[in-house]
């Protein structure tokens, strides 16, 4: 394998409220690969939407970023706005969740191409900007006819997939898409994820596909990584995370998953904590079936786990554990009044 | 978690029964239009739908957005007025009734809606929004007896201790506890039905088998009937005895929800099964996934509505004009911007293909022989001949105007029984087979 095109280094984002800053992504590492597509997945409210806008410096005002964001060795969190805009694009794209709400409605799709490659690729010719919207559109099966249509007259699964088609047109090497397929019905979902997988295949494009849905992971992405409140707990190859997960919470996530093969409903007691005031210790802690003595006493430290690595004194490291740290959590019982 | 439906499936007379409905919605069209009185044609939601629900039984209704399933439960519930057919609900005829006999109707019918943060009114507290239908109903009006009425129904739906919900407003709850709150409203009066439409699809992955569950307790605890909503063909697995199968307006697929799983009947069923991402790492994204999306419901396909995307369609399913162009238009997005601009001069105004026809004429541009759009339709039938669009083209010729293409004739698909599960296909009909034999 080559080297990453984006390494994410202790990244820390919050934002600023009457109270205390929440804290929504709090020292999160990563690296992501050529032609690979990373999945990121966790409950609402685990940081994982705002982390995805971070890697764009698309955080809102009153946001503060910490860290490294790394392409190519260039820092996005020290960028100037001007210097950010010649990133987004050419190097990241970005597809969100609401094809409906990010189109413009009085422009023409092809405005739209257009605007898009005279503001980051301005020395094409007009005739090769509409070959390279056309080609982009194509390969997104949006006939040329429809070239010149307004986004009301196209269907959800196609304006997503002109969403795909003006991302890819600058062809980017890093993809993040955000829920891409969460407003979608099954068969077109279905139809957008083996688009996003040739993706990767065709063009070596690294994809970052952020979602609540653990089965498109299991389906789509070769690595995996659990978030839980602004923290990634788990990652590591998905078929291994799937095969046996290693984090109590990614365990109690899996089997909260009702499929096909459901047998008898299980949930995860309790809610995701405020970020303003998290645990202390392990996040996870209050809701975890196996928690220890050390659980609220001490952060987890990552660990490395087979393939994976995991945030969990479950798996150690034993020195750091202090004597009876093993022993038994007792809980308090948690009731609906402290349900997600 | 098998409930015995079986039981209760053939004494009594069923609860809801509904036949042949059609909910209809009217288009405004121009002003042009309507000054002339022409007809803007109207939105088939729900064309033609029939199905019974017994006492105590959970139904399924399972569609894509646009397949017409909330129109349905809205029209059941007499918020929407059907167009046509009838609805008897405990054997009183819902369809035509007054607003003063439907407001009685609906202490008896209530409905869960998707999204919780929507359905709860921000400025009211729970206890008066969970009061609310007893007021409008004149249930309980005097303060006593309400407060007694909405803490007795928050104990019920495990919003605990109920001093601490009382008083609380929508933005003090996370997402599941307003859905049992919404819950809580809706079983307040007492109703013998209860729609839920996509009632945890808002929610996130660990609340949603607590709120399933709910539904299932106070289901035997009121001795509810279900009629569950929803896009998601897994929740329904493990929440149904029976699953109607909705695409367009219609129900495809009705059957026991074992049958429907295990022997999806209808290629539309089966697609869906197909397309859910499962957790299994072993699996990849399915490729063999039905092409296009759900079409408008203002002027379906003909034949069988699910005819364009389905991978077994054949001679008689209702191949037709508008086939003809989405077909060509695919194969332009595959062509180099040459080749495209080469074949798009030679063909004139698709439009032309837009009005439902049988009999289409797909016409050559000004200035261009009927022979050029014949080479494009000869390029277009050996870019992938086993397309089941060519089983439907019966005859194919040129024309003074371009290349005229008639199609079979199409069927309409009719209910079929098959070992319990009624479903509207005609692969497993004799007769569209027949028909079929003879045109191929």
């Amino acid at each position: 394998m080559n080297g990453p095109v984006l390494s994410v280094r202790d990244l820390r984002v919050w934002f600023g409220t009457p109270g205390a800053p929440v804290r929504a992504v709090d020292g999160v590492t990563f690296d992501l690969v050529a032609g690979e597509t990373l999945g990121l997945v966790g409950e609402s409210g685990c940081g994982k939407s705002t982390l995805g806008r971070s890697l764009m410096g698309l955080l809102p005002e009153g946001a503060a970023c910490d860290g490294e964001i790394l392409y190519d060795g260039a820092n996005v969190v020290d960028l100037a706005t001007r210097e950010l805009r010649s990133i987004r694009g050419p190097d990241v794209a970005m597809i969100f969740q609401e094809p409906m709400t990010r189109l413009d409605p009085l422009m023409t799709i092809e405005d739209h191409f257009l605007e898009t490659l005279r503001t980051h690729e301005s020395d094409l010719s007009k005739a090769e900007m509409r070959r390279r919207s056309l080609d982009a559109l194509g390969g997104m099966g949006i006939p040329p006819t429809r070239f010149g249509q307004y986004p009301h007259e196209f269907s959800g699964g196609m304006r997503q997939r002109i969403m795909i088609a003006l991302a890819l047109v600058l062809r980017p090497r890093i993809v993040i898409a955000d829920e891409p397929t969460t407003a979608l019905d099954v068969l077109v979902e279905a139809q957008i994820l083996s688009i996003l997988s040739d993706l990767r295949r065709n063009f070596d494009t690294a994809l970052l596909l952020i979602t609540h849905n653990l089965g498109i992971v299991a389906e789509a992405c070769d690595r995996v990584a659990v978030m839980y409140a602004g923290e990634i707990v788990e990652s590591g190859p998905s078929a291994d995370v799937f095969r046996s997960p290693a984090h109590p919470y990614t365990r109690e996530l899996l089997a909260s998953i009702i499929s096909l093969r459901t047998e008898s409903l299980r949930s995860i007691p309790g809610a995701p904590p405020d970020l303003r005031e998290p645990p202390p210790g392990c996040r996870f802690h209050p809701r975890c079936p196996a928690a220890m003595q050390v659980c609220p006493s001490l952060s987890p430290v990552p660990v490395q786990v087979g393939t994976g690595t995991v945030r969990c004194w479950l798996h150690g490291p034993e020195a750091m554990i202090p004597a009876g740290g093993t022993a038994p959590l007792e809980h308090r019982t948690l009731e609906v009044a402290d349900e997600a | 978690m098998k409930r015995e439906s079986e039981a209760i499936a053939t004494a009594a007379p069923p609860l809801l029964d509904v036949h042949d409905l059609r909910t209809h919605f009217a288009l405004r069209g121009s002003f042009a239009g309507r000054l002339l009185g022409r007809d803007a044609g109207s939105v088939k939601a729900v064309d033609g739908v029939s199905f019974a629900l017994r006492t105590g039984e959970v139904l399924g209704l399972v569609g894509e957005s646009g397949s017409g399933k909330t129109t349905l439960a809205r029209t059941v519930l007499g918020l929407v007025e059907a167009t046509g057919g009838s609805i008897r609900f405990d054997g009183e005829e819902l369809v035509g009734m007054s607003e003063r006999d439907l407001r009685r109707h609906r202490r008896r019918a209530q409905i869960v809606f998707q999204d919780p943060h929507a359905s709860l009114n921000p400025a009211m507290d729970l206890l008066t929004a969970i009061g609310h239908p007893l007021k409008i109903h004149g249930v309980a009006t005097e303060e006593g007896a309400l407060r007694r009425a909405v803490s007795d129904a928050l104990e019920h739906v495990g919003l605990t201790p109920v001093e601490r919900f009382l008083h609380s407003f929508p933005a003090d709850l996370s997402g599941g506890q307003k859905q049992r709150a919404a819950i809580a409203r809706a079983i307040i009066l007492g109703p013998d039905l209860l729609i839920a439409d996509e009632p945890v699809s808002m929610l996130d992955m660990s609340v949603r088998a607590k709120i399933l569950e709910l539904m299932l307790t106070l289901k035997d605890e009121f001795d509810l009937t279900y009629m569950y909503i929803t896009h998601d063909l897994a929740t329904a697995k493990f929440f149904c005895d029976r699953i109607a199968i909705m695409y367009l307006g219609r129900i495809v697929e009705l059957g026991p929800a074992e049958q429907i799983y295990d022997d999806p009947k209808h290629p539309y069923t089966a697609s869906l099964l197909r397309a859910i991402p499962e957790p299994d790492p072993s699996r990849s994204v399915p490729r063999d996934v039905p092409r296009g999306e759900i079409p408008d419901a203002v002027a379906p396909p003909l034949g069988c509505r699910f005819h364009p995307r389905c991978p077994r369609a054949f001679e008689v399913c209702g191949w037709e004009s508008r086939d003809l162009r989405t077909l060509l238009e695919t194969r332009w997005t595959r062509l180099s911007e040459d080749d495209y601009e080469a074949e798009r001069r030679v063909i004139g105004d698709l439009d032309a293909l837009d009005e439902p026809a049988l009999d289409c004429v797909l016409p050559a541009a000004d200035g261009h022989f009927p022979d050029d759009a014949m080479s494009v339709f000869e390029a277009l039938r050996s870019d992938e001949p086993e397309d089941p669009f060519f089983k439907g083209v019966a005859e194919v010729g040129t024309d003074p105007r371009g290349v005229r293409v008639r199609f079979n004739d199409a069927m309409d698909p009719r209910d079929l029984d098959l070992d319990g599960t009624r479903v509207q296909c005609h692969l497993h009909d004799r007769e569209a087979l027949e028909a079929a034999r003879r045109a191929g």
